[in-house]
């Protein structure tokens, strides 16, 4: 834990020093200097700078002490970097999500490393009895200008320890045309652990005298476990006991099951495949996919729940030039993180120490309290490097099991999923339908727009479920007279939650594949007929659920400079087609233009996507690059070839030979550009992967003049003449 | 329960494990050698990839009993200190995101330069073709392959 006993809280103002001196007095006492939970510097010159969210390969773990080191004045090649436990009062709040690493801690990393470094200086200049305006900081060293004196901050930490801390307000932050780290490109921190080998992510770790459990859960999910072969199971080789949890229904908590424990992995993961459980399925064992879709269809034919409406949708289609109706759909999805979930955990007394890769450990935290009934300080939190969040890992199901286990178990426990478990007992993206209404006039104008949203609510229909909402507020809501949305529940079980882009991943791809629908009705280029449905250059009020309001300028920006680095207008011959989509999510623009092929016999191939983003200045220039290259390649994935399906109440797919990943022989060239301003910096987590679905499906119609009206491609005959 | 003698990174070591015990499970459990990971259990994925004799093998479908005796080298073996030119290159590029599929995404490049020092692109995705990355890192393997491939290549 950072600094011990010498921490002082983030953001404490006008403490003095813990060991503040008599004047006159002479100390040598060597002092670990931490103004603050995010530094600590020794006096052999070792500075930690600890990163507070969990790292699931956003990069935030290499940012986050970037942003810190510039202010500070070091070089990012001569520190450490920490991952901070969960420690909500040192750190704030420490979770990995909604693209909001950087945006919510950008200024507060600065003013920690800022701090510090005016620590340092004042340290110096009190040394030599000099004015603090006479000295400056950088590579790790204090210098007195008109002397060319220096000290490095090795030998300043023992004093600067006994300076009184400064409040945020009292510093001064650096020029930010003075940079010398922040929007370079900086390599991963990890990176020589990974590619050596060394243990890092939650699965790899390992407590003296641990058993290796697996979990059992009903395939219908929040079923509960009536009994189960444990007779047998105890007697298979390597199995040290099993025995049934008793749980709740409620699939983001504790739910029933059978626990196994083994000496080794494998031991438990083969006895898991002899367990023969009875169920109660519950009552939703009758579900699937096929019901849901013939439900959807007769929701369609009827109307909604109105969520909005502008002027009059059905005046302006009477009078309108054109008209085009639509059908959409898009699939369940899961994460399928490369790192199944896992968690290890040792509970002794009424004390839990628990090791998880999740991107929420207060929230894991708090979920051993309740369901347990201890104190939240008696739990410890590690946070490993995680092997892919994408949203999964903000449940905390897994930490909640491997505590249970734990528990009943009287030792240490490191819970490993299958990936069969891991795929069957997620919190899926939702499937949506949407039943489209537009018209265009004969000047290129979209004109009226009516959108049926038929989506799911879970174990009910009076609201929708977990990530299965839309927003009233997308375009081209707010842009044209005559708008409704319309909504339809369909109640579910399945368990829904966010997956990378939540909403948006969905959105974007029926938003803006119909609306190149009505620019092919209006006769138009995409490109010229979204420009003209922005219009002019202004900021529209907060949008996206984030309070930031929408600005045109900014979007028009990133789609015409991706219009211009594609050569969007090129000729190209039939079976190969330009696709355009643009979208603003996570307080980020996007707009991606993807160039395929289709050969006449159905065959596809993304040749290059063209990305231009706008998220304010760039952080780290490489993992912004990578983060948008990354997202774009999960856009595509997703979109040609994963779908999850449902029968008999549960999920089908079980692996990667029936849910695919994109494998690197179908990847295409990824090109990036980022609009850079001072606006305040966001995210790049998320908001690059939904246009790149409705940009690949408006290139196979430009190439083939089949339009993709649902997900994933791969569902699709392709064949053309 | 049988034991075996295992030859890894130029060691002989002794295990005592079930015979269909699938070498994966016996490298991160019993040698403490996490760096070969377990992603889907069905050699779909690719991130449990080791070498065999050089050749890249999946080690969640190698039963134990059938890998004692065989020349094996994991990640960790690949250097005793990250110096290999494809590990070099993979730092150069800023490859990994995550970082879950890269030892074994390493391990395949690795037997690939190993028969093939000059790969074509194609060549190169056709070798990674059976490795998996889920957040997409892609493009910056390929480039760090062919870094490596102009560098040598080999250890």
């Amino acid at each position: 834990m950072a600094g011990g006993g010498f921490a002082l809280a983030f953001g404490f103002t006008g403490s003095s020093g813990a060991f503040a001196q008599p004047s006159g007095a002479i100390d040598d006492t060597a002092r670990v200097f931490t103004p603050n939970a995010f530094i600590r510097i020794t006096p052999d010159g070792k500075v930690t700078l600890v990163s507070k969210n969990p790292e699931i390969g956003q990069g935030i773990k290499t940012s986050l002490p970037m942003i810190i080191a510039e202010e500070l004045e070091v070089d990012f090649d001569r520190i450490t970097v920490e991952q901070a436990d969960l420690d909500e009062t040192s750190f704030g709040p420490q979770f990995a999500g909604g693209s909001l690493s950087i945006a919510q801690n950008y200024d507060r990393m600065r003013k920690a490393g800022a701090v510090a470094r005016t620590m340092l200086i004042a340290a110096a200049a009190a040394d030599w009895d000099v004015p603090v305006d006479d000295c400056y900081a950088e590579h790790g060293s204090v210098f007195h200008r008109p002397t060319g004196r220096a000290q490095s901050y090795g030998k300043l930490a023992s004093k600067a320890a006994l300076l009184p801390v400064p409040s945020d307000d009292e510093v001064k932050l650096k020029d930010p045309t003075n940079f010398k780290i922040l929007g370079q490109r900086v390599g991963g921190v990890d990176n020589l652990a990974i590619v050596t080998g060394r243990s890092l992510f939650g699965i790899d770790q390992r407590v003296p005298g641990m058993s290796y459990a697996v979990f059992e859960k009903c395939p219908v999910y929040g079923g509960r476990v009536v009994s189960a072969n444990l007779a047998q199971i105890k007697t298979l080789p390597g199995v040290r006991d099993a025995f049934v949890i008793e749980g709740g229904d409620i699939p983001q908590e504790l739910v029933s099951g059978v626990a196994i424990l083994g000496s080794s992995t494998w031991a438990a993961l083969s006895a898991q495949r002899q367990l023969q459980v009875t169920w109660d399925e519950g009552r939703y064992a009758d579900h699937s996919s096929e019901k849901y879709h013939a439900t959807a269809r007769e929701l369609g034919r009827q109307t909604g729940t109105v969520l909005r409406e502008d002027g009059d949708v059905e005046a302006a289609f009477a009078r309108a030039a054109k008209v085009v109706e639509a059908d959409y759909a898009y699939p369940f999805l899961a994460h399928a993180t490369l790192e199944p979930q896992n968690c290890t955990a040792a509970v002794v007394g009424d004390k839990v120490e628990i090791w998880a890769p999740t991107q929420t450990p207060g929230g894991g935290q708090a979920l051993v309290a309740k369901t347990f009934g201890l104190p939240t300080e008696n739990i410890t939190v590690h946070v490993t490097r995680i092997g892919g969040g994408f949203g999964r890992r903000l449940r905390n199901d897994y930490i909640v099991e491997a505590v249970a286990i734990a528990r009943r178990a009287g030792v240490a426990v490191k819970l490993t999923w299958s990936r069969e478990d891991d795929m069957r007992h997620d919190f899926y993206r939702p499937a949506g339908y949407h039943f489209f209404k537009a018209a265009v006039d004969d000047h290129g104008n979209l004109t009226a727009w009516k959108d049926h949203f038929v989506s799911f609510g879970y174990r009910g229909t009076t609201e929708p479920a977990s990530s299965a909402r839309m927003s009233t507020l997308d375009l081209p809501a707010r842009f044209i007279p005559d708008f409704r949305l319309e909504q339809s529940l369909i109640e579910t079980n399945v368990p829904t939650g966010p997956l990378r882009a939540p909403g948006s991943n969905a959105m974007a791809y029926v938003l803006q594949s119909f609306q190149d629908e009505m620019a092919h009705a209006a006769g138009t280029d995409s490109v010229k007929f979204a420009l003209k449905l922005l219009g002019e250059d202004r900021e529209l009020p907060p949008a996206g659920g984030r309070g930031d309001a929408y600005s045109v300028t900014r979007m028009k920006g990133v789609i015409q400079r991706v219009a211009a680095n594609a050569g969007w207008g090129k000729s190209l011959p039939r079976g190969r087609g330009q696709g355009f989509a643009f979208y603003y999510s996570h307080a980020g623009y996007f707009a991606e233009i993807a160039e395929v092929s289709v050969t006449p016999s159905g065959r596809l191939k993304i040749h290059d996507v063209w990305a231009c983003g706008d998220v304010g200045p760039i952080i780290n220039r490489s993992g912004a690059e990578t983060q948008v290259q990354g997202g774009i390649i999960d856009g595509l994935s997703a979109a040609w070839l994963q779908e999850i399906t449902i029968e008999r109440g549960r999920t089908v797919q079980g692996n990667f030979d029936d849910y695919p990943l994109l494998r690197i022989s179908d990847t295409p060239s990824v090109h990036v550009e980022f609009i850079e301003s001072d606006n305040p910096p966001t995210g790049l987590g998320e908001p690059a992967l939904p246009p790149l679905a409705p940009a690949v499906c408006n290139g196979i119609f430009a190439a083939t003049g089949l339009r993709i009206r649902s997900l994933p491609i791969s569902r699709h005959n392709l064949a053309w003449s | 329960m049988p034991s075996y003698q295992l030859q890894i990174n130029g060691q002989s070591l002794p295990v005592d494990a079930l015979a269909d015990t699938p070498l994966l499970w016996i490298l991160r459990d019993q040698l403490g050698l996490v760096g070969t990971k377990f992603g889907c259990g069905i050699g779909q994925c690719g991130a449990c990839t080791i070498h065999v004799d050089g050749t890249p093998l999946r080690s969640c479908q190698l039963p134990v009993k059938t890998a004692a005796g065989l020349k094996i080298t994991t990640i960790e073996g690949l250097s005793s200190d990250g110096s290999h030119p494809l590990q070099q290159a993979w730092i150069e590029h800023d490859v990994p995101q995550c970082g879950y599929c890269q030892a074994g995404q390493i391990m395949t490049a690795a037997a690939l330069l190993q028969n093939n020092p000059h790969p074509s692109d194609d060549e190169i995705d056709s070798a990674l073709a059976g490795n998996l990355c889920r957040c997409g890192t892609y493009l910056r393997i390929r480039a760090a392959v062919k870094t490596a491939a102009t560098n040598g290549g080999l250890a």
